[in-house]
């Protein structure tokens, strides 16, 4: 196994265009290296983008948030702005791990992991985030929710990585959240998550994205949820059609971390919750 | 010389305060060495190649091509460990648990293991060793492996303990039936009758640090073994037994220990790695993986269990009977029997019959965890308690009080009670200010009883005072508890010196007699025993050798706060001799001064708790939270009191973390499915409230300090603790452990339909 920790993006694609054998990005390496010590990873390449200073920077931009794909969730977590902006998404991503998780593990990594559990994922598509692909001589962005294809499975192609995620500017009136459920309180994994943003007018939805973990082989964004909220002020009629509309939405499995039938139904109760949620911080009345 | 193991009351200076413990500083500085912190020159890396299936005929294994990898050093198959166990059943099950022969057992037997350079090429080898394997029918279940259309899994099981002797094999291995009085008789006098059936999945102790050792074989019939155990010289007579050495050239040195809860009082991968040494003429280290650990060490049973019992109005239980099928994996196991022990423990029933299964499956071989098989017949009998007490209205602790075991109570299985604290337990937590405290809705209080027997057993300590008078006190019970702080405390008790004069350490196997395992929390109680005689045998010394130094007749010493003092006529202006002083002489006295003591300690006082527990049902999610936690024990006398209430939080704990979320999950085809701390959930820091603890002394007649062990009673209330509670906030009753967050809003859901349909008429 060749260890590489290029300076540039650059370099990096170049690295993983060229290896042969299994490459592998190496971020935070929550995952990775798990996997390595299990034995379910066997790389050739391991290119570690850690060193790239692009990729270890949060930008505040005239657009929004520019976040380096090697920025840990406790950089996060301190960033006064994003937080007021997109507190949904931060608290998605505290969740990763642990305390001692946090100091690795990344956005980045836990949208390119490709679990359909990953915390952050649901919450950076309602948010609207964008992923910056760079591969060979090209640039692309890309709205999160393209990403992942399948457990396990990106649409990245051979030598492309992710250099940053992107979030937009919140309009006025905005509010998100983000709730998963998990047996434990921490060091564990979604069992259903669910992340909501929108943007009020006068009390009234008038926009809003619903995004669902867990409950798929991906994250699946629901616009018939988004459109159960919009136009309401978040009365009970409102609520029972975003519960209606997510558990429509629902194709889980039956596995060792719950029910097909408790995903569906829990997706609802917290589709609910993180309504409410993202209601208030929007300015809404509770 | 023999000495009286008689509680004394004896006044305490030493005893009953909180010291810091000795290996703390070691332990959180990272300096501590653990089972895989050992090294030789020219070590190997040792791994074990596992059974995917759970069970399957092995009909080929081929090593040829992993021989051929350069840097193996040894590859060893069942061909390598022939059976000199001699007809002895228990060494022959434990020898075939450890390597696979003939046939896989279960998914993680092991069937063969190889020694290479490094980790890499040790991997390699594994993926080259081609086993050809024909799948055989398997079960997993404990009630479908009783069924009579089962897979039978061994043609030489015969169940044992009926009346006539079967005629064909099955899965079970023995039945156990004990109790008195009239049972029949008894439930015709009940007012009250209630019957219920409850299960439990099985769990792991989860201990953080897993096996590892480090082995080596010499030619000349010597070997050594550095290992995390609770007990080296059981591995040491098991590891001699199973590969044909000698006990007394097989020296077992064990590590600082990181949890082991009864998991660590069996032999694993030891044997393998000892094999791999001996056949690679090099040491040999061997650490498990977690998975490793999940599928191939020792968790404890999964249950099935149905309770019976009657009442009269006014709160008397005039019978009860348990029917208990408990799983010990792919072998037999005591487990049901020590069900059947303790399952009605806590109460004066003058009716009853408890009846154990000790069924054979296609899991791991079932190990001792934490007061083992109590926990689950326990909460069994602790939900029915309450749904007894609601049948009649009456309060579920006054039921408890009204029908409690006491001195002179006989115990499920025979012997009469000696003084025991589960009366002042239960009345402790009546007057404790959480039963006072108010709940919100939603919010539920359950309360539950628990016991241990305790055990005593094979002990040996030496007591040494060097010339500056500080001493070392060597024991070969592992420290898995403060144990070496308990025990520096004692001898500095009986020699009158300071808690930091004494240095505890745990000895190896060839420097002291046999010890029993560290289990059954019989550490503290046997060695502290062994310890109390020990220092009395030096004292004798010590007053022999002041006698001299005074030039007095050595009766007319006595010795009084660690000093000797010269008594009778004439001797009144004779001065003290502090130990130290006579120490300090001891090269001219007559050489140094020591101890030794050797016992079976008997007399292991009986352990008994009850504890309190609120909670919270998210009614929409099923998720639990324990809001508050009260553990109270009597613990005899606590002579480290920081120490036992580490014991009682830690046993709550593990507890907790078995009735909520934790449990074994087999796939349709046998495989576990969660072989790790992601999705087998012990409970995480946040996940726990503050556990508060009450000890008790009611002193042990039978123990000179009255000490009672107390490292695994409390274990066993959390689940039916938890079970009440959970009925108490939501009105529904769980019968299934785990009660997990999935099953409990199928309760709730269930419980709503029914309410639905009754309302509809």
């Amino acid at each position: 196994m060749r260890y590489e920790s290029p300076a540039t993006t650059k370099e990096a694609v170049a690295l993983l265009a060229k290896e042969k054998g299994a490459a592998f990005i190496l971020a935070g390496g929550t995952d990775l290296l798990v996997r390595m010590k299990m034995g379910l990873a066997e790389p050739d390449l391991v290119v570690d983008i850690k060193r790239i200073p692009d990729m270890n920077t949060i930008k505040t931009t005239q657009t929004g948030f520019r976040i380096g794909a090697g920025v840990s969730g406790a950089q996060l977590t301190a960033h006064k702005a994003i937080n007021k902006a997109w507190p949904g998404v931060v608290e998605a991503t505290h969740l990763i791990g642990s305390d001692q998780i946090q100091g690795r593990c990344t956005m980045a990594g836990n949208l390119c992991n490709a679990s359909p559990a990953a915390d952050s994922v649901p919450a950076m598509i309602a948010a609207g985030a964008k992923a910056i692909v760079v591969g060979k001589g090209k640039r692309r962005t890309v709205p999160v929710e393209k990403i992942v294809t399948g457990p396990g499975k990106t649409s990245l192609k051979k030598g492309e990585v992710v250099e940053a995620i992107t979030l937009p500017k919140p309009a006025k009136r905005t509010g998100d959240a983000y709730l998963r459920f998990t047996p434990r309180t921490e060091m564990d994994i979604a069992v259903v998550g669910v992340g909501i943003s929108m943007t009020l007018e006068r009390g009234v939805v008038k926009k809003a994205r619903v995004c669902l973990g867990a409950v798929a082989p991906t994250a699946v964004l629901v616009p018939a949820a988004a459109r159960a909220l919009v136009g309401s002020k978040l009365d009970d009629a409102a609520l029972n059609k975003l519960v209606a509309a997510c558990a429509k939405a629902c194709n889980p499995i039956d596995d060792k971390r719950g029910t097909a039938a408790y995903r569906t139904r829990v997706a609802g109760v917290l589709a609910k919750r993180a309504a409410k949620i993202a209601y208030k911080r929007a300015g809404g009345a509770a | 010389m023999a000495h009286d193991n008689s509680y004394t009351g004896q006044k305490f200076e030493v005893v009953g305060n909180r010291f810091l413990r000795p290996d703390g500083i070691d332990k959180v500085t990272g300096k501590a060495r653990y089972g895989a912190d050992a090294n030789a020159p020219g070590q190997l890396v040792g791994l074990v190649l596992r059974s995917p299936h759970a069970h399957a005929k092995i009909k080929k294994i081929d090593t040829s091509k992993a021989e051929k990898l350069p840097g193996v050093k040894a590859v060893i198959t069942s061909d390598d460990l022939p059976d000199l166990t001699g007809g002895n059943a228990g060494n022959a099950h434990i020898l075939e648990n450890c390597m696979a022969r003939g046939r896989a057992l279960y998914d993680g037997h092991a069937v063969a293991a190889v020694a290479a350079v490094d980790r890499q090429t040790a991997r390699q080898a594994l993926k080259l060793i081609k086993v050809s394997y024909q799948k055989l029918p398997h079960v997993t279940d404990v009630d479908e492996a009783m069924a009579p259309d089962a897979p039978v899994i061994h043609d030489w099981c015969f169940t044992a303990g009926l009346e006539e002797k079967p005629t064909k094999p099955s899965n079970i291995a023995n039945r156990t039936q004990m109790g008195h009085g009239d049972v029949d008789a008894g439930f015709a006098a009940a007012d009250v009758i209630i019957e219920k059936s409850y299960k439990t999945e099985q769990t792991h102790q989860g201990y953080i640090e897993p096996h590892a050792c480090l082995a080596s074989v010499n030619p000349d019939g010597t070997s050594e073994l550095w290992v995390t155990t609770q007990g080296p010289f059981s591995y040491r007579s098991v590891c001699a037994a199973l590969l044909g050495l000698d006990i007394a050239k097989l020296k077992v040195t064990s590590s600082e220990i990181g949890g082991g809860f009864g998991g660590k009082t069996h032999v694993w991968t030891e044997p393998l790695a000892l094999a791999l040494s001996r056949k690679a003429n090099r040491p040999v280290k061997l650490v498990m993986t977690r998975d490793e650990v999940f599928r191939a060490t020792g968790p404890t049973a999964s249950t099935s269990v149905d309770v019976k019992i009657g009442a009269t109005r006014k709160g008397k239980i005039t019978a009860a009977t348990l029917e208990l099928r408990y799983q010990g994996g792919a072998f037999p196991g005591p487990w049901a029997m020590l069900a059947c022990m303790t399952g009605f423990a806590c109460y004066n029933i003058e009716n009853q019959r408890s009846v154990g299964w000790d069924v054979i499956v296609n899991r791991p071989k079932v190990a001792a965890y934490r007061a083992p098989s109590a926990p689950m017949a326990a909460y069994a009998v602790e939900s029915t308690m309450d749904l007894v007490a609601d049948a009649i209205g009456m309060d579920a602790v006054d039921f408890r009080l009204k029908n409690v075991a006491k001195e002179g109570t006989q115990a499920p299985y025979g012997p009469i009670y000696g003084p025991i604290g589960i009366e002042a337990a239960l009345k402790a937590v009546k007057k404790h200010p959480h039963m006072k405290s108010r709940l919100k809705k939603g919010q539920g209080r359950g309360v539950a009883c628990g016991f241990w027997f305790n055990i005593g057993g094979q002990t040996c300590v030496d007591l040494n005072i060097g010339t500056d008078g500080t001493v070392n006190l060597a024991v070969g019970t592992v420290d898995v508890g403060g144990a070496r702080s308990s025990l520096a405390m004692i001898a500095a008790e009986e020699l009158g010196v300071g808690y930091d004069d004494v240095k505890v350490h745990v000895a190896d196997t060839s420097s002291l007699g046999h010890n029993d395992t560290t289990e059954g929390s019989r550490g503290t109680f046997s060695s502290g025993m062994a310890a109390i005689f020990a220092a009395r045998d030096a004292i004798e010394v010590l007053k022999g050798r002041a006698a001299k130094m005074l030039d007095v007749p050595v009766e007319d010493i006595v010795w009084e706060h660690g000093e000797a003092r010269a008594t009778g006529k004439g001797h009144g202006n004779l001065p003290k001799l502090s130990l130290k002083e006579i120490a300090a002489k001891s090269p001219n006295t007559g050489g140094p001064i020591a101890g030794h003591n050797e016992v079976v300690a008997d007399g292991a006082g009986m352990g008994f708790a009850a504890h309190i527990c609120d909670l919270e049902v998210d009614q929409e999610t099923g998720h639990t939270e324990i809001l508050r936690y009260t553990v109270v024990q009597d613990a005899g006398k606590a002579i480290n009191p920081d120490y036992v209430e580490g014991q009682f939080q830690g046993a709550a704990a593990q507890g907790i973390g078995w009735a909520l979320n934790e449990e074994y999950i087999y796939g349709k085809d046998g495989r576990l499915q969660n072989p790790g701390f992601l999705d087998y959930r012990i409970p995480v820091c946040s996940d726990l409230p503050f556990i508060d603890t009450k000890i008790l002394e009611i002193p042990n007649p039978t123990h000179p300090y009255g000490i009672r062990g107390v490292g695994e009673t409390s274990i066993v209330p959390p689940l039916g603790a938890i079970g009440n509670a959970i009925a108490n906030a939501t009105g529904v009753r769980m019968n299934h452990v785990p009660m997990s967050p999935v099953r409990v809003l199928d309760a709730l859901d269930q419980a709503a339909q029914y309410e639905e349909q009754v309302s509809a008429g």
